[in-house]
């Protein structure tokens, strides 16, 4: 970590041993300033996410100030703690406020991690293991988001529950910037073969024809007053 | 092979088993043609979200005009496929010739049979040309049923595959469609590639290349393709 803020993610969600999405939104919008990566189940991080930005906005409305990192992670853990780890979202949570760049992890019992680097989901031994030998402290904007890709590459190409592109969000003091996709692993083969149906493959057994209104003939009037 | 923990509920109590099996992934598709037969299958080997090795083949040449290609429990594949040759071996030192395709369908069957009750967990599939020079393809499952037919997935993408070849090689759910126009090796081998392609999309367990071989009295032919290697 160091002036900025830069989570990153993407991939495919699975149903067991099939890919659901092959291109789903991992990094979710928390508040202007602060996101939320999600890994484990997707439906809990999309909701739990949903949830604890809309708390931020009415904070923000309350307190007129911009939200705190610290603020949306309280929000997490304590919702998280309540379930007692039935809801099963593993979050990155980062962002930058008056008290600087922060990132932590959020994990599905309620825990919580404050650490300059993390990983989460299945692919996070992959990622962590880049990121034990490239981190180093103060690294530049661009050092440190090539580690982030770098790291989530690990995870796509060896772990069989990641795969697809890395997209990335930068977040800095005073605007994000958002590279979706920031860099494409897997592309999908050209096809050699036209797999195109012709006209006639499906055959149609009866159809009904749309007449349209004015071809009707109005046959009584009435006015009605809606007061 | 994994210590498996059986307890379904809090209240039972808790137990661990060896399981004497493993899921090793990996998809395998054949299509008789009338003088020749492909069969493709991936090179990924896994196990859970690991993939073992990017470039294990699942097809071997068993003789000169048969294929088998296994998927499933890798340490399966690799005794069966040692049994399978050592038999061939006798076969071709008491007959002092190699053993016809549908012989060895049928010897694979009871091989697999003779297991019953402690299965070989593979899913098998064997493609070659028969005494008549066509192309033929035989499927199982673990316990040694098999058929004759004509096209035919196997392994962790066959959900996904087996419906595309119906539509496009048995021409199902299609009218109007001229059946007549036979395919040629080119077509069906660029086919099967691209079947692979689409299944290696939506499937984690099939994926870094695909292998095909095509078989006719020419002899056999194998070219790769590579796939998504995520």
């Amino acid at each position: 970590r160091s002036k900025q803020w830069y989570q990153r993610r993407v991939r495919g969600a699975t149903g067991g041993s099939i890919v659901c999405d092959l291109n789903c939104e991992k990094i979710h919008y928390i508040a202007d300033n602060i996101y939320c990566c999600g890994a484990g189940t997707a439906a809990d991080t999309e909701f739990t996410t949903k949830m604890i930005s809309s708390k931020m906005e009415l904070l923000k409305l309350r307190t007129g100030r911009e939200g705190r990192v610290v603020s949306a992670l309280r929000m997490l853990k304590q919702y998280l703690f309540r379930y007692q780890g039935h809801i099963s979202a593993a979050l990155v949570l980062g962002g930058v406020d008056v008290n600087g760049p922060a990132l932590y992890t959020v994990y599905p019992h309620g825990s919580t991690d404050k650490l300059p680097y993390v990983t989460m989901g299945s692919g996070s031994l992959a990622a962590m293991s880049v990121f034990e030998d490239g981190y180093k402290m103060d690294m530049s904007e661009e050092e440190a988001k090539e580690l982030v890709a770098n790291a989530i590459r690990a995870g796509i190409v060896n772990d069989l529950g990641s795969g697809s592109n890395v997209d990335v969000t930068v977040i800095r003091k005073g605007n994000v910037e958002i590279f979706r996709p920031y860099k494409v692993v897997c592309k999908k083969s050209e096809r050699k073969g036209d797999y195109t149906f012709p006209v006639g493959t499906t055959v149609v057994t009866s159809s009904t024809e749309m007449v349209p209104f004015s071809a009707l003939n109005v046959t009584d009037e009435e006015v009605m007053e809606i007061s | 092979m994994a210590v498996l923990i059986e307890q379904k509920t809090a209240a039972e109590p808790l137990q661990y088993r060896f399981s004497p099996y493993a899921m090793n992934g990996g998809t395998v598709v054949a299509v008789a043609g009338d003088d020749f037969a492909i069969i493709g299958c991936d090179t990924r080997l896994s196990e859970g979200y690991s993939i073992l090795s990017r470039d294990v083949t699942k097809v071997r040449t068993i003789t000169k005009d048969c294929l088998l290609g296994s998927v499933g429990f890798h340490g399966d594949v690799l005794t069966l496929t040692k049994m399978t040759d050592a038999r061939l071996k006798q076969y071709k030192h008491t007959h002092g010739k190699d053993m016809p395709c549908e012989a060895v369908a049928q010897m694979l069957s009871t091989t697999l049979y003779y297991r019953r009750f402690f299965p070989y967990y593979t899913y098998n599939m064997v493609a070659g040309l028969d005494k008549q020079g066509r192309g033929c393809v035989f499927s199982y499952d673990p316990v040694g049923s098999y058929e004759r037919e004509t096209y035919r997935a196997s392994g962790s993408a066959s959900a996904i595959i087996q419906p595309l070849l119906d539509n496009q090689i048995g021409y199902k759910n299609q009218s109007n469609v001229d059946t007549s126009v036979k395919m040629t090796r080119q077509h069906v081998r660029d086919m099967v590639r691209d079947i692979f392609v689409a299944a290696s999309e939506r499937d984690i367990y099939t994926g870094d290349q695909v292998e095909i071989s095509v078989i006719d009295k020419n002899g056999i032919e194998t070219l790769s393709f590579p796939l998504r290697s995520d």
